[in-house]
């Protein structure tokens, strides 16, 4: 954190404070812990998301005077993206000014560690594409949520946009791609769904994984796909991982339009640091991206008023959107609830009922200022991940991103049958009786 | 492409990343020659040498500027260091010191975190950034960046080579690097060797971080690529700053070359664990690196 940003975020803390003293203690405050990271290696890439959650709700506050009335007490512990200290996190916040009402890991192996914790304390994860998949099925994972899609779906949907570039499904066959990804539970995520995918379309595909201790010199994996001249090279990388892996894939002159990094390995970190060389390549996504979106008037008047979290010229990002949309998927999961149980500070079980009956169509996200931000998703008891989980590709074109597709939808009806047998077989491994959502 | 143009391929361009390894690598050696001390904040000063250079590039500085007012930096840390911590605990048990410049470590990347900021900042200092293809059909590629790091690395070598054996401060360090007390009953300036040591090992940290840099952007990642130095450390000999590069070379192909022919066996991976097995493995004939001094203690 630069100076200009502490100082911006005491001054901003110090508002808020000045503002909710003696009008809020923790019965009456809706306490919203963040397990973010920015420092250490990770840190170029968490920092927007954690500014992004922390502006929407101090908008909500400023704008709202918090949810229904009810203020918002947003608070983060820091994690460097490792899970032992995200486990200490959670530990130390989940009791805190009344409870937790959700937890944000930021992490899929946070998410993994937590996962059991939470749901015996009825504190629900919101793991916002990441995390365990199978956690998709509410019936055996009822306090963990990870809409509006999951890496697996996510990897069904990046080979969909591959095959409409090359023709039809039927192309792939006898294609070989390249899959480089961080050697993380967060990178192996979608191995299981590849397999599948390449055994169903007859392609093949070679594992790249990169240690995170050598995450900023890939040269030997780059000179294997200069032998092997995948037909596309996807990514699932996470923090200078990513930055690494594009600067050696223009050094080896891999074509950039066909080299596709998943939705955390496409925001401006990642490219900006390569220059020039980085023009070309795509990504997943799963918002939209700039400041050109109606919530924008209440974001800049926070700023103006100087309660802003970040520097108003770095707002606007990938990253930050995403921050921005989980910010308000929160807000609008704890109005959901609040509207069954009363406009008062609510529980983590409450919380976790607020979030199952999250139903965001069209016309409420145009209502929120976020047509274009955020995708609509209905989420149910069954279904965490939402009933609509799609992406869109993007590319870099040398200074923004670029929206390059319409929403590419998952191929759920592969994807949902591996999630209920992976869930299935974690319930049996750990004595749950899956609930009926009926 | 031929398979004996791709192993020679791997095996330069391995080499060419282990030069790069090597100049972080030279720091850590700089500072255990003169105080047999492993420096456990030399990942870290690389990181900040780096920021430092970056943000006042930043500023509008021009390049010379800039990395004058680096060194600058680097050598009123040096004398910090020295001040309050290393001169409090002279002739103190090696494992103290080592574990002073852990805290040290810990200070400087939140120090430099705070002062600037924890955002990847590009750098582009002028390293030619293309590509030149020999052989049949362009089979085998030369990184230009490489090279020029390489040749960066070589003369920074060559030059403290040339310190160490051939001026008196050279003598001194390694008289100090000895035996501190020794060193002082002759009249070696025991705290001024140690501002000098750390002033020049801060040098190479900004060699190394603009050098890293150019190629990633500066960002707290580089404060990692310490952990890839101390293979070529274990095997060059802690107290030698040719065995840096030699190490380097050594490690940087031997990992190349193993991820690529030996990985697969593996799946994947198995360069982070290989450069270490490789070190070790040159541990079993020479204990002390490759060029590490043998020191003999008699009963």
């Amino acid at each position: 954190m630069s100076i200009r940003s502490l100082t911006l975020a005491l001054a901003g803390a110090a508002i808020g404070l000045a503002g909710l003293a003696g009008a809020a203690s923790a019965a009456d405050q809706i306490y919203i812990p963040n397990l973010v990271y920015k420092t250490g290696p990770y840190g170029p890439s968490g920092t927007p998301v954690a500014h992004g959650v922390a502006d929407y709700l101090a908008m909500i506050n400023m704008r709202d005077g918090g949810v229904n009335g009810v203020p918002i007490l947003y608070e983060e512990c820091e994690t460097g993206y490792k899970t032992d200290r995200g486990v200490e996190c959670y530990d130390r916040v989940k009791n805190q000014n009344g409870g937790a009402v959700v937890i944000n890991p930021w992490s899929t192996g946070i998410t993994y560690a937590l996962i059991e914790k939470a749901t015996a304390d009825k504190i629900p994860i919101l793991s916002l594409g990441y995390g365990r998949t199978s956690a998709a099925d509410g019936r055996v994972f009822p306090y963990v949520f990870n809409f509006p899609s999951t890496y697996w779906n996510q990897a069904t949907a990046i080979f969909k946009y591959i095959a409409d570039q090359e023709g039809g499904f039927d192309k792939l066959k006898g294609k070989n791609f390249g899959f480089v990804y961080l050697d993380h539970p967060y990178g192996k995520e979608p191995i299981p769904t590849l397999d599948i995918l390449a055994e169903k379309y007859g392609f093949t595909y070679d594992k790249y994984p990169v240690p995170p201790a050598s995450m900023t010199e890939q040269k030997s994996i780059w000179l294997q796909i200069r032998r092997s001249k995948p037909a596309y090279v996807i990514m699932w990388g996470w923090g200078a991982m990513n930055a690494t892996a594009i600067t050696e894939a223009s050094n080896v002159k891999y074509p950039m339009d066909h080299f596709i990094g998943n939705w955390w390995a496409a925001a401006e970190p990642d490219v900006v640091p390569v220059g020039e060389a980085a023009k070309g390549y795509k990504g997943a996504t799963f918002n939209g991206v700039g400041t050109d979106f109606a919530v924008y008037k209440d974001i800049n008047a926070l700023y103006d008023a100087g309660k802003g979290t970040w520097s108003k010229d770095q707002i606007g990002g990938v990253l930050y959107s995403r921050g921005l949309v989980t910010g308000a998927y929160m807000v609008e999961a704890i109005k959901v609830a609040q509207a069954k149980f009363g406009n008062r500070a609510i529980t983590g079980e409450e919380m976790q009922y607020g979030l199952e009956n999250l139903d965001l169509d069209a016309a409420k996200i145009a209502k929120l200022g976020l047509t274009g931000l955020m995708p609509p998703v209905k989420v149910t008891c069954d279904n965490h991940e939402g009933q609509n989980p799609a992406i869109l590709i993007q590319q870099w074109n040398g200074k923004a991103w670029e929206i390059k597709s319409d929403w590419i939808a998952a191929d759920t009806a592969l994807v949902r049958p591996l999630i209920e047998q992976d869930a299935a077989q974690y319930a049996k491994e750990n004595n749950i009786t899956p609930r009926s959502c009926s | 492409m031929s398979e004996l143009w791709f192993f020679f391929e791997v095996l330069l361009s391995g080499m060419f990343a282990g030069t790069m390894y090597s100049l972080v690598a030279l720091g850590f050696v700089l500072i255990f020659k003169a105080s047999g001390v492993f420096n456990f904040a030399q990942g870290t000063m690389v990181l900040f040498a780096a920021l430092c250079f970056v943000g006042f590039l930043e500023m509008g500085l021009p390049m010379v500027v800039a990395a004058l007012i680096a060194i600058a930096i680097m050598v009123a840390w040096a004398f910090t260091v020295e001040r309050l911590v290393l001169r409090h605990l002279v002739n103190q048990e090696p494992i103290i010191l080592f574990m002073a410049t852990i805290g040290v470590s810990f200070f400087l990347e939140g120090f430099g975190e705070f002062i600037w900021g924890g955002d990847v900042h590009p750098l582009n200092v002028g390293i030619p950034d293309d590509a030149w293809f020999v052989g049949p059909d362009g089979a085998m590629m030369i990184q230009q960046f490489d090279l020029s790091a390489a040749v960066i690395a070589g003369l920074l070598v060559t030059v403290l080579a040339l310190f160490f054996h051939y001026t008196r401060i050279g003598r001194a360090l390694r008289a100090v690097a000895d035996d501190h007390q020794a060193a002082l009953s002759v009249g070696i300036p025991l705290n001024q060797i140690w501002v000098i040591v750390w002033s020049v090992a801060g040098f190479v940290a900004l060699v190394a971080g603009i050098i890293w840099g150019s190629r990633l952007g500066v960002q707290f990642s580089l404060s990692i690529v310490a952990l890839k130095a101390l293979p070529v450390l274990i095997l060059g000999g802690f107290t030698s700053v040719p065995g840096a590069i030699v190490g380097g070379l050594i490690i940087g192909a031997g990992e190349k070359l193993a991820e690529i022919y030996i990985g697969p066996f593996f799946g994947g991976a198995i360069e982070e664990w290989f450069a270490y097995v490789l070190a070790m493995f040159f541990l079993l004939f020479r204990p002390q690196g490759l060029f590490g001094e043998r020191i003999i203690e008699r009963v």
